[in-house]
């Protein structure tokens, strides 16, 4: 087996590991190489922090194995290989009427990234996570191949569902598609004069997708003032090609600076006319408005950028008032910030969605941004809420601990999936999670 | 008109590039090597993604005998016949060196197995009037260079091939298509040292598609491979044979 040595970062560019890392290119070597070398999976990196890296360790990419291996037209059921983009599968089935019933924010996080951090959508409280349309998955622990549903392994589909790739790797899964009219959405922007309106309007939505847009930038009277945007798919096929930027250097420091971004985001406020607009746009570009300029992370200049997000529970309004002080009074914000309303949908013991409000804002990688991002991941602690570790690349093990309630049960079944701990990285290592201090 | 692929070399990942922008297209695809479950799950892939059929056929460069069920299958289907070919081995210069008669192996499956087919093929499109062999070689062949010499001199008598298949199959109403790719990022590149503008399989393919179209004789891919291999065929020989490059 071929094992090159590369240095890799995650989407956010500011932690970096080195190692050997090989990219298998058809099943059969993947089994073969993982029969002889255990190491943790990685697709497409568009985790920000080091969730997906095994710096001085062994790596394997996955995405080369990105395959349709079955699709029923009549039930919607499709096989894929774990490497395949999900945003590739939302274009091959969404003109013949199915469509992936949760899509994160880009269209290249691979199926196998998804099920390993149960992601979500603008849809979380319609349709919960991604776990829950995965119907089989296979998995290779080792020498060993188990092709498992939430049936037949109850307690290790749950340690491998959000579970970070500590199970073993994800060869491939089994999905429901979710019947679509076309792929086409019809989307209805407005402006949202502050935190309370917005809440207010997360109450009255009543579309299948539904996001914020927040000007973490603003305070006072305008504290978490934005765009909310409500979408619905539509029937119509959309036949034009994407055309696709690409952001070709690292911009310098001042580009996202503090007045730079606010100018930015009172221009992308008032982008959307005070009356609110409904427009008709290919399905792609509400659900993956980013992924239209190839290595945006770049703007955030050679050292990189981190986001914050967390989860916290319905009644805990006051903590997310502070915390939106916080991002504005620091100067670091930059035009990323999102604010969504969460249903209780979630497939495993460590998956990140709870009932509540989760909020997430990028933070170029300058001084005092991990300061500030550690005192969020405090408040979001003592609210009774959580972190997403597909972001996360601040945190002690000490902050987190408690977030997560089932991280015992999920320690147990990992410690029995690979006793010798070969599948952990950078991240795990760090909030040393297999450890299980999720009861403290 | 109904277009049918025969790809020689499928598991190839520029082959398996090739083969899903045509699945896109609609084309009927036969998907050859000799890796079955990796065949069957291109083929799976492309019926997917809307080929009109894929299938997975077995082809070894080496056994001439697996050629004519390829060729008799494909020839079943109505419209154009075409047919890219993809195989070729490159083993370890010094492991040929250990053991000259690894040499006889790269010169069939890069140059006299897939000619062989060819010479196979080239009546059926002669005799539709219409078809397009694809064949890739290497700038490897443009000059033997110390590094793998074995492996450049079987493109080079393969791209001598399909100049003259060319020059006969045109006459006809066919048409055949050079491929010279620089480095591609595949498993055969993945891990080696010193690579540089290294192209995707999804551009290469591309290139390859955009030259069938334009009925391009000789491309290489990507384009720019075209004048760094100007400049070393140019290289003086006496200067030449005491470079290692
Ligand atoms: C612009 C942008 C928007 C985003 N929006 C959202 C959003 O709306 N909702 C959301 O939930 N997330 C969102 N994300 C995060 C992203 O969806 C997740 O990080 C996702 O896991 C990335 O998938 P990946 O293939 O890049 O995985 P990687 O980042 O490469 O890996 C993620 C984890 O999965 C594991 N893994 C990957 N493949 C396998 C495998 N085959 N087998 C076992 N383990 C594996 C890795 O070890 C790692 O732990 C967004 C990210 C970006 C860049």
């Amino acid at each position: 087996m071929a094992w090159n040595k590369l240095t890799y970062t995650g989407w956010g560019r500011a932690r970096v590991a080195s190692g050997l890392v090989a990219r298998p290119e058809r099943r059969s070597t993947l089994s073969r190489d993982l029969a002889e070398t255990r190491a943790p999976a990685f697709g497409m990196r568009r985790s920000y922090g080091d969730v997906a890296l095994n710096d001085e360790g062994r790596a394997y990419d996955m995405t080369r194995l990105d395959r349709v291996i079955a699709f029923d037209p009549a039930t919607g059921g499709v096989e894929v290989e774990a490497g395949m983009p999900i945003g590739d599968l939302g274009r091959a089935f969404a003109n013949k009427g199915w469509i992936p019933p949760v899509m994160p924010g880009t269209g290249f996080a691979t199926v196998g990234g998804c099920i390993a951090n149960d992601v979500h959508g603008k849809n979380h409280h319609v349709m919960g996570s991604f776990g829950q349309h995965v119907t089989a998955i296979t998995l290779i622990q080792g020498a060993k191949t188990r092709k498992i549903t939430p049936k037949s392994a109850p307690d290790l589909w749950q340690a491998t569902v959000g579970g970070l790739g500590q199970t073993g790797v994800i060869a491939s899964a089994k999905l429901q598609l979710m019947p679509c009219k076309g792929d086409m959405m019809v989307l209805t922007e407005r402006r949202i004069d502050g935190l309370d309106a917005f809440l207010v309007a997360f109450d009255e939505s009543r579309t299948d997708y539904t996001v914020g847009w927040m000007d973490a930038t603003a305070t006072g009277a305008r504290l978490g003032r934005g765009i909310l945007e409500e979408g619905e798919i539509t029937s119509g096929i959309n036949k034009s090609r994407d055309a696709v930027k690409s952001v070709p250097f690292n911009a310098p420091s001042w580009a996202l600076s503090a007045p730079v971004v606010r100018v930015f985001n009172e221009l992308y406020f008032r982008r959307v006319p005070a009356k609110g607009r409904t427009s008709v746009k290919p399905i792609t570009e509400p659900f993956f408005p980013l992924d239209a300029i190839h290595n945006w992370n770049r703007l955030y200049g050679k050292r990189g950028f981190h986001q914050f997000q967390c989860v916290v529970p319905m009644d805990q309004v006051e903590v997310l008032r502070m915390m939106l002080t916080r991002i504005g009074t620091s100067g670091l914000a930059s035009p990323l910030a999102v604010l969504k309303k969460m249903g209780t949908g979630r497939g495993g013991y460590m998956s990140f969605p709870m009932e509540g409000y989760t909020l997430a804002v990028d933070f170029p990688n300058r001084d005092g941004a991990e300061e500030v991002i550690s005192e969020l991941t405090d408040m979001a602690h003592d609210a009774g809420g959580r972190i997403y570790f597909a972001k996360d690349s601040v945190a002690s093990a000490a902050q987190i601990a408690g977030m997560y309630p089932d991280q015992d049960t999920w320690a147990k079944a990992v410690a029995k999936a690979d006793p010798e701990r070969t599948f952990e990285t950078d991240l795990v290592r760090r909030l040393g999670l297999r450890d299980g201090t999720g009861a403290a | 008109m109904q277009q049918s692929w025969i790809i020689l070399g499928a598991t190839s990942s520029m082959a398996r590039a090739m083969a899903r922008r045509l699945a896109k297209e609609g084309a009927t695809l036969f998907l050859c090597g000799r890796d079955m479950d990796d065949l069957a799950a291109t083929a799976a892939d492309c019926l997917a993604r809307g080929a009109a059929t894929a299938e997975a056929l077995p082809f070894d460069a080496r056994d001439t005998n697996t050629f004519a069920e390829i060729i008799e299958r494909a020839t079943t289907e109505e419209g154009v016949i075409n047919c890219a070919v993809f195989v070729g081995s490159m083993p370890e210069q010094s492991d040929i060196d250990a053991t000259p008669a690894l040499i006889a192996g790269v010169v069939t499956d890069s140059h006299t197995g897939p000619a062989t087919f060819l010479h196979m093929l080239a009546p059926h499109i002669e005799a539709r009037g219409q078809g397009t062999v694809v064949g890739v070689g290497s700038v490897a062949g443009d000059r033997g260079r110390i590094g793998n010499y074995v492996y450049g001199s079987a493109k080079a008598g393969f791209a001598t091939y399909l100049s003259g298949l060319r020059n006969r199959l045109t006459r006809a109403g066919g048409h055949v298509v050079t491929v010279k790719p620089g480095f591609v990022d595949t498993a055969m590149t993945w891990g080696i040292e010193g690579m540089f503008l290294v192209a995707s399989p999804d551009a290469v393919a591309g290139d390859i598609l955009t030259a069938v179209a334009k009925k391009k004789n000789v491309i290489y891919t990507p384009f720019f491979w075209r004048y760094i291999m100007l400049i070393i065929r140019h290289i003086p020989e006496f200067i030449f044979k005491k470079m290692s490059i």
